[in-house]
């Protein structure tokens, strides 16, 4: 009497066919479901740029940013999907942790010669060593916070985020005389650096992907794009490599019987323990490892400017992060990813496009005040209040981001994907082996 | 009644099972178990929480492949004498000791690795699992439960074709307990009666020696009550053995070979259960008598 889904056990099938191929069509169809997502968005994206006369200049490179954003964001999302999502972890600290990813890394690589100093090592040491920083500081959080519960571990983690971020800002630690050389997190400046990105013009240097890049560049100055774009773009298609791999790797967690501990966690911890379960080891190691991907993943967004400072990791960052998750479905990779995107295009810089469609189109000048766009309004002349609207924009979109949770809330209150079954087991369960017991399979 | 154990001992009218609490000593060694051994031992077991003391010096058995029922009024001390038992709680003093080795103080984890594993008085299933997922995290030693097992190429083999193995395993047991064509639905949308069964079959698919229920037929309709309880017997056959704390003194009178009653959270009385229904003590105690 269940509808148990996809159960279609007409088909008899010895368990052996099912192997990892059956996995296949679940990556398959999702992969398909994000590039569908994608490839829709900017397809409306460009025709309606092109339609209304923002450019192709500025199309291309407004899909770049959303690109760029919606990668960084995927990256992240994953990561707190792996805390939250699978785990129930409510780690709200998701900004300290990056902050100790991006300032590690910031420390390993920056020239000798800077102020403040740094130790002048190769970028992939920084980033693994800025990954492994992040991690050991989660595992540093982890043992004393996992032994509280739930609602206190979210208050542990929000404050050790403002102690990183706090004590990045602190004078005492801005500069710290060791030997000759002035080390120190540079307060409110933050330390420079080579930025991650400088890896588009190494990868150009190399042979196959040098020829590609150089046509690309030539394709580019024929259709009149700007080359700027196209160095941000290659460094978006780097990032896209890092959500893959992010995306296979959580995905292979969720699909094994660890992810299934992950999720036995979250819904009743006391029922995993009597079966057996050491839930203290796990929730030890997922913390550890999902800080390690916050940590990657802060290095791969803001280490892509030549300067980090404690302003990059305010608490609002972790909560960007977790509306993306909320929008998605918790609990879901694939989810992630399209919350991800859907923040990104839709909510972050979605209204930044209305701002160029409208500017490419009227000459609106943003009133004094809303009560001058409001009298203008009532007396049949909308200009001063689309004007006004077009002026504070960045500060609307929190209006936006509030709307959009609430109505979420309402009709979705799980997330764009977060209704889905997502089974955790390495092998297909969905339907019942037939060959075991020599057992036809009913219904 | 701040009396010590003496008199929990004192009342034990069977005395036969009363001269088997001889030996006192806490420190039991694991090379001294033998068939005649009862597979569970508690002896002066005693856990206070603030100014209560919830058990007060508690000693029973429970013998091999036996159902013992453990009854006793509300407030009598069963539960926590399971969650200390069980490991959820720390007794604050008295000895545990599982097929020879003494579990005092040891976590859940690792007390239902010794294959002792329990249910709840109330359900706890995963909700948001499916059945399955349920049923297959149970098995012990899933090598998958290494992070690194779970993720690395080559050593996912082996990963997977575990997994075959309690998938199948687990649609064994669900077809035992009838409710196999539940698999797909989540767990949180079963019925109570139907959570239980789902409880009782995961815990099985552990591979313990023993079960601790906690009230298994609460909110359990007569129908599935019956098979509940033809279940048990047919697990007793296959050598499980089980103590259930139960409310219902039909389930307890006809299906225990041996009852215990806790009072006041001492051992107020043991025995068969004839023993017990003319047990002047165990009638006050519930009629709410002084004792």
């Amino acid at each position: 009497m269940s509808e148990a889904p996809d159960s279609n056990d007409g088909v008899a099938e010895t368990p052996g066919e099912r192997s990892e191929a059956t996995e296949r069509p679940q990556w398959l169809s999702d992969l398909l479901l994000i590039g569908g997502i994608v490839a829709a968005t900017y397809a409306a994206f460009g025709v309606i740029g092109l339609l209304t006369g923002v450019g192709l200049n500025e199309t291309v490179g407004f899909m770049r940013q959303v690109t760029f954003f919606a990668a960084v964001y995927a990256l992240v999302v994953l990561a707190l999907n792996l805390h939250w999502g699978y785990t129930g972890l409510f780690n709200i600290g998701v900004a300290g942790f990056m902050a100790v990813g991006v300032y590690t890394m910031a420390f390993l690589t920056a020239s000798p010669d800077g102020s403040p100093a740094g130790l002048g090592l190769p970028i992939p040491i920084g980033v693994v060593g800025g990954m492994i920083a992040a991690g050991l500081v989660g595992l540093i959080a982890a043992l004393p916070a996992l032994r509280v519960r739930a609602d206190y571990f979210a208050i542990v983690t929000l404050g050790l985020s403002e102690i990183i971020r706090l004590s990045l800002l602190s004078g005492s630690l801005r500069s710290v005389e060791i030997g000759d050389t002035e080390y120190g997190t540079g307060g409110g400046s933050g330390i420079s650096y080579t930025p991650v990105d400088s890896v588009v013009p190494w990868l150009l240097e190399r042979p196959v992907i040098g020829f590609a890049g150089d046509q690309l560049y030539a394709i580019g100055r024929m259709v009149g794009i700007q080359s700027s774009i196209i160095d941000g773009g290659l460094y978006t298609g780097v990032l896209i490599l890092f959500v893959i791999t992010f995306y296979l790797l959580l995905t292979r967690i969720a699909y094994s019987p660890f992810g299934r501990v992950l999720k036995a966690i979250r819904e009743d911890e006391l029922a995993a323990r009597s079966l057996g379960k050491n839930t203290d080891r796990v929730k030890i190691t997922v913390f550890v490892v999902g800080c390690a991907l916050m940590g990657l993943a802060g290095i791969l967004w803001m280490g892509s400017q030549s300067r980090v400072n404690p302003d990059s990791f305010m608490p609002i960052v972790t909560f960007y992060i977790f509306v993306a998750l909320i929008v998605g479905g918790s609990g879901s990779n694939t989810g992630s990813i399209v919350g991800a995107f859907a923040f990104a295009a839709f909510l972050w810089q979605g209204p930044r496009f209305i701002r160029a469609i409208v500017r490419a189109n009227v000459d609106v000048r943003p009133p004094q005040t809303i009560y001058d766009a409001v009298v203008a309004l009532g007396s049949g002349d909308p200009l001063p209040f689309v004007g006004y609207v077009i002026g504070t924009l960045d500060e609307l979109r929190f209006v936006l981001v509030g709307v959009v949770l609430i109505l979420l809330m309402i009709w979705k209150p799980d997330g764009l994907l977060g209704h889905r079954k997502e089974l955790a087991a390495a092998t297909d369960i969905t339907r019942r082996p037939t060959a075991t017991d020599g057992g036809e399979p009913d219904e | 009644m701040s009396d010590t154990t003496a008199t929990a001992d004192a009342n034990v009218d069977s005395t036969e099972r009363a001269t088997e609490k001889s030996d006192r000593s806490a420190d039991e060694t694991p090379d001294r178990r033998s068939v005649d051994e009862p597979i569970l031992r508690v002896e002066n077991l005693e856990k206070r929480f603030g100014g209560i003391t919830a058990v007060d010096g508690a000693s029973f058995q429970v013998e091999r492949g036996s159902i013992t029922g453990l009854i006793g009024p509300n407030g009598a001390g069963k539960s926590t004498t399971f969650n200390c038992i069980t490991g959820v709680h720390t007794p604050n003093d008295g000895v545990v000791v599982f097929e020879g080795t003494d579990i005092t103080g040891r976590e859940p984890h690792q007390v239902a690795n010794q294959g002792l594993v329990r249910t709840f008085q109330i359900a706890r299933e995963l909700p948001e699992m499916t059945v399955l997922e349920n049923m297959m995290l149970a098995p012990k030693d899933q090598q998958g439960e290494s992070l690194w097992r779970s993720v690395l190429p080559i050593v996912r083999r082996d990963v997977v074709e575990q997994e075959r193995e309690i998938r199948d395993r687990a649609w064994e047991m669900l077809e035992f307990f009838e409710i196999d064509h539940l698999a797909g639905e989540y767990a949180g949308n079963l019925s109570g009666g139907q959570r239980k069964l789902l409880e009782m079959a995961r815990a099985l698919l552990t591979d313990p020696e023993m079960l601790l229920l906690d009230e298994p037929m609460a909110g359990v309709n007569p129908s599935l009550e019956k098979k509940l309880l033809s279940h048990i017997h047919e697990l007793q056959d296959r050598g499980y053995t089980f103590l259930l704390v139960e409310h219902d003194m039909d389930v307890i009178m006809n299906h225990c070979e041996h009852v215990i009653v806790m009072h006041q959270g001492a051992v107020l009385a043991e025995g068969t259960p004839e023993e017990i229904t003319a047990n002047e003590d165990v009638i006050e105690a519930y009629l709410g008598g002084d004792v």
